[in-house]
């Protein structure tokens, strides 16, 4: 009886579906970039056991980002992966250098969930739609680098180190358009800061969006993840170094989002 | 052992992978003779509902499917495919389970795609649910549903509305969820699958 009318409570209420915490790793030539702090990691620098350890601590996707420059990065990302989709039970994007069709093709056959674009959609927007065309909207998420400047928000590429005269709220409603699954946003004023997530903008933006929205930048506690979920209603938050050095762990995370009644998958 | 229906809708690398991780054997179904190989088959599915069901249709495995008697597990698009028609496309499907398809439409007020981790809670005990409490979080990805229906719908969820996340009829499943990418609970549910009478 009471697990029936606790279920009908639950469907009522109408949010059945969970915030998701994502932890982001950058990735050079197959290995982690960022430093980390897990106990339980025999190699800290290993991509794949650091997301099995994420996976196993609840963590309900992840994001690779690969900054590898060299000829051999097709190569070493398809590895890489492969070896994510054998060992890890959640979902995963891989996001860096996909500029071509047979690029998300390789991806998407080597068992990556979604892929994200960046810089590339911004030079090549159509390349959106030639994205969702191919694979389904699901597939493709656009990350977007975004300061505030002036009063406004503006694009920035290569990681935040050129700025273009695109606002972002336009380059958003033109990217949903043409066939984004979800938007990635990280503002660079918050970024690295651990001042907390740009809850204002990200609140501006998922008001006016219809597909789903990643906060990313500035988280620096676990109270920084109730704010962004309870003032802006992201979809998900993701963040790097706070979970990669052990300053987060996301069981202790999850239990204060709940006890805050925001859904989560404990 | 599993056969798993190959005419390629999507990537089944996850599944594969999955099914590797859990020790369960599988094999490829690419003619109407590989059927009688395997003691249970699994339909996969990611994409777009009627390329899907057209890709079907060209392996002329259709038919062999609708005959099966032996356990079937649709996933996503794959589970899709056992209803008669889908919004998407207009497309009508194998007609297995007598269902529709339906879009989540803007009057819902919910994001689409529906992308991320939502409760399931099962309406009558089955096998394939053993040790999966109602309630449980499995991940979804997908823009369209299939209706809620009394008899069919074995799990529900809600997404603005309420759905189907699993559906059967005599010996067919079909889970609009993704068990190779819902963690424990998947896995679980795959191996329940692998060991159904």
């Amino acid at each position: 009886m009471e697990s029936s009318s606790l279920q009908t409570e639950v469907i009522k209420a109408g949010n059945d579906l969970a915030k998701r915490i994502i932890p982001c790793l950058d990735v050079k030539d197959g290995r982690t970039v960022k430093g980390v702090n897990f106990v339980a990691l025999r190699d800290a620098g290993d991509p794949v056991e650091l997301a099995y350890q994420y996976s196993r601590q609840g963590a309900d996707e992840l994001v690779f980002l690969d900054i590898t420059a060299t000829h051999e990065r097709r190569k070493t990302i398809v590895e890489l992966v492969k070896a994510v989709a054998r060992q890890v039970n959640i979902p995963f994007t891989i996001g860096g250098g996909i500029n071509e069709i047979s690029d998300a093709d390789i991806l998407l056959n080597s068992g990556a969930d979604k892929i994200s674009v960046n810089s590339a959609v911004v030079r090549n927007p159509a390349f959106i739609d030639e994205l969702a065309l191919a694979f389904g909207k699901q597939f493709v998420v656009v990350a977007i680098d975004t300061k505030h400047i002036n009063g406004k928000n503006y694009v920035h590429l290569n990681g935040g180190r050129i700025a273009t005269e695109i606002e972002t709220e336009d380059w958003i409603r033109e990217a949903e358009s043409r066939g984004a699954g979800e938007i990635l946003l990280t503002s660079m004023d918050h970024d690295g800061t651990k001042a907390g997530f740009d809850n204002g903008l990200l609140k501006k933006i998922n008001n006016t969006l219809s597909i789903p929205l990643i906060a990313s930048g500035g988280a620096g506690n676990i109270q920084d993840f109730v704010d962004v979920f309870k003032i802006s209603n992201a979809d998900a938050a993701l963040a790097a170094s706070v979970f990669h050095y052990g300053e987060i762990l996301i069981p202790d995370l999850k239990k204060v989002l709940q006890q805050n009644n925001i859904e989560v998958r404990i | 052992m599993i056969g798993i229906v190959y005419y390629g809708a999507g990537n089944i690398f996850s599944l594969t992978a999955a099914l590797d991780r859990l020790g369960l054997s599988y094999g490829m179904i690419k003619t109407a003779e590989d059927f009688e190989k395997y003691d249970r088959y699994i339909i996969p599915g990611v994409g777009h509902a009627g390329s899907a069901m057209q890709k079907l249709e060209d392996t002329g495995l259709v038919p062999s499917i609708i005959a099966l008697r032996k356990p079937v597990l649709g996933i996503c698009v794959g589970m899709q495919l056992l209803t008669t028609h889908s919004e998407e496309g207009d497309s009508e499907l194998t007609g297995i389970i007598p269902l529709q398809t339906r879009l989540f439409s803007d009057k819902l007020n919910v994001k689409v795609p529906h992308t991320g981790w939502n409760k399931v809670f099962q309406s009558s005990k089955n096998p394939l649910f053993s040790d999966i409490r109602p309630g449980t979080h499995f991940y979804f990805v997908h823009s369209y549903f299939i209706e809620f229906n009394p008899i069919f719908t074995i799990a529900l969820a809600e997404y603005g509305i309420k759905f189907s996340a699993v559906i059967q009829k005599d010996n067919f499943y079909g889970v609009q969820f993704h068990p190779e990418k819902s963690g424990i609970a998947g896995e679980q549910l795959l191996k329940n699958f692998a060991h159904l009478a």
